[in-house]
């Protein structure tokens, strides 16, 4: 298919072509740059939303209640959901369909699996400029399934508007322990499996963690001003916190839901609702999109500059050269890159690509 | 080179889903990325997926008897989205004749019971070779 045809098919809403457009931006063939670049300016309609957790968590699950939420408001939904690369094998079994089924044949919905293809913060590499491109393909709102994670896997917070982080009765253990990571990116907390013994000790567990992390900014409030009960339960103070609409500020609600019951979704829909609206209000929205465009920006210069020192052969036949110095010692392995660094001037600025 | 990527499918009510487990995981195995969408898909759920995901390679799974209106209609509908590209491949029980006939309406390779992993991944590997050595 010719790259006009395609982009004019694009343009027409066809899924197949796409899906054609995903995979050239996936595995980044020829075009996909001019592909991005032509797509940009459309981009940025979207509310992207992530939805991350442990495995098994029922991320997929809700997923597909929200998918029909949202169509039922009328919204085009696109979804994209990640599962690992086996490091071994570079095979991958992406599973997350089969939960999804009760959505799958409706022509307001695209549902794209990706393997994470080796990187290991819970995405694919890729997982953000084909959110970009669902995005120019005017879907109203885009769903981000990472793999199930644990607590470092965190780039989910930097591709999504909102962040939710799904946990089960049994993520109880855990939580006591978590200070860092993905307890501290998440904009909204959902308990899952609710059906289950402990689901509200852990959404007590985590208004507490909420609310003492609140608490530090509280901090000022002096002990002998006598007791005040509200400041003494930082988990009702969080609860609290979170349900006060106050638009500068936001605490994330601790919800719970039964995936497999459809119970509790209505409540999670409004959330994100309100985090959108916080976002807007605050002027949050536009900070952390910059940050993304940011990190894109970054990602590629460093992305370029990869390529075109490592696959230059001048290059590499230098590092080849200076090697047995540096283990005699007599160089250092920072002289020899600051000296690569200095002999590839036109290298890094692509002068050879004209 | 990128993955080759196979939806590996149950059409219909048949529920017997070892096999189609078992082709799965071998072919993740041997690298590819493996869609897999669970037990009794509609022909038109099969052919969404399939266009959806951009999969190389379609296979189904059929045990009970109906791949003669099961299979075509998987193929006409990928068609129908202009994906005549699509390698569309299988096994389970289907009897030689219905083999033969399917084969020439343009499906690829169809395996029986016992058939070594190896031989079906080896097949897929052939064929995806083939047609990039076509694209190039
Ligand atoms: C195990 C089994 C069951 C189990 C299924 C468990 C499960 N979750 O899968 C149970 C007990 C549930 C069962 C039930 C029934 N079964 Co049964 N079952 C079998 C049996 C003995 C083995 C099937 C199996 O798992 N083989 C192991 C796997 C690995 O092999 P495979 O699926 O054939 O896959 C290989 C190839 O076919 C090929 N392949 C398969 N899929 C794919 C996909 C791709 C992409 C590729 C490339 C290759 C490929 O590669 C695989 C590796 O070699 C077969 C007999 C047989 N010898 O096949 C009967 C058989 C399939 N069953 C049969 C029947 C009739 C039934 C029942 C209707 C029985 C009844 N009256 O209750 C029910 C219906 C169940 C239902 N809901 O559909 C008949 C089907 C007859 C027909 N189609 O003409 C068979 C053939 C038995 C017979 N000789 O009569 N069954
Ligand atoms: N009891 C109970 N089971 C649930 C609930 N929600 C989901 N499940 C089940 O949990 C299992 C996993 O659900 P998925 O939606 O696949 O979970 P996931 O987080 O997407 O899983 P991965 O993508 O593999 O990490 C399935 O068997 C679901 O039916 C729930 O609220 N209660
Ligand atoms: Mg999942």
């Amino acid at each position: 298919m010719s790259s006009n045809r395609l982009m004019d098919d694009f343009d027409a809403g066809k899924p197949a072509a796409l899906a054609r457009v995903v995979s050239i931006v996936e595995n980044h063939r020829e075009g996909f740059e001019q592909i991005l670049g032509d797509l940009h300016p459309r981009t940025g309609r979207a509310r992207r939303i992530g939805l991350t957790g442990p495995p098994g968590a029922g991320k997929s699950t809700i997923t597909a209640l929200l998918v029909k939420r949202f169509r039922e408001a009328g919204l085009r939904v696109g979804v994209i959901a990640v599962d690992p690369t086996s490091p071994f094998t570079g095979g991958a079994l992406l599973g997350d369909r089969v939960r999804m089924e009760s959505v799958a044949l409706d022509p307001g919905v695209f549902i794209r699996s990706m393997a994470t293809r080796g990187s290991l913060g819970g995405l694919a590499a890729a997982t953000r400029e084909v959110a970009d491109v669902l995005d120019a393909f005017g879907f109203d709102r885009l769903l981000i399934e990472t793999v199930g994670v644990g607590q470092s896997e965190l780039d989910v917070a930097r591709t999504a508007d909102t962040t939710a982080l799904i946990l089960v009765p049994e993520s109880g253990d855990s939580i006591q322990t978590l200070k860092a990571g993905v307890m501290e990116v998440a904009d909204i907390f959902v308990v899952n499996k609710a059906d289950r013994p402990g689901a509200d000790r852990l959404r007590n567990d985590v208004e507490l963690m909420l609310g003492l992390r609140k608490g530090v900014s509280f901090g000022s409030v002096p002990a002998h001003h006598g007791i005040d009960l509200k400041r003494m339960n930082p988990a009702r103070a969080a609860r609290e916190a979170a349900a006060a609409p106050n638009p500068a500020e936001w605490t994330p609600p601790v919800l719970s839901t039964i995936a497999t019951k459809d119970e509790g979704i209505t409540d999670f829909v409004a959330a994100l609702d309100r985090h959108f609206a916080y976002l807007e209000q605050s002027g949050k929205l536009g900070a952390r999109r910059r940050e993304r465009l940011r990190e894109r920006v970054m990602d590629i210069v460093e992305q370029k500059i990869r390529v075109r020192l490592w696959k230059d052969t001048a290059t590499m036949s230098r590092l080849e050269l200076q090697l047995p110095s540096v283990e005699e010692g007599r160089a250092t392995p920072f002289a020899v890159a600051d000296q690569l660094l200095r002999q590839s001037g036109e290298l890094v600025r692509g002068e050879e690509d004209k | 080179m990128r993955p080759i990527r196979v939806l590996v499918a149950k059409p219909g009510l048949d529920g017997h889903d070892r096999g189609a487990k078992v082709v799965a995981a071998a072919l993740r195995d041997a690298g590819m990325e493996v869609i897999y969408t669970g037990l009794h898909q509609t022909p038109e759920m099969i052919a969404t997926a399939a266009i959806q995901e951009d999969v190389d390679v379609i296979g189904l799974s059929i045990l009970s008897g109906a791949h003669m209106t099961l299979i075509p209609r998987v193929q006409d509908l990928v068609h129908a989205q202009g994906r005549d590209d699509i390698l569309i491949t299988g096994g389970g029980i289907i009897p030689k004749e219905d083999v033969d006939t399917l084969e020439r309406r343009g499906i690829g390779r169809l395996f029986g019971p016992g058939t070594p992993t190896t031989e079906l991944i080896a097949y897929i590997k052939e064929w995806f070779a083939t047609r990039e050595k076509q694209e190039a």
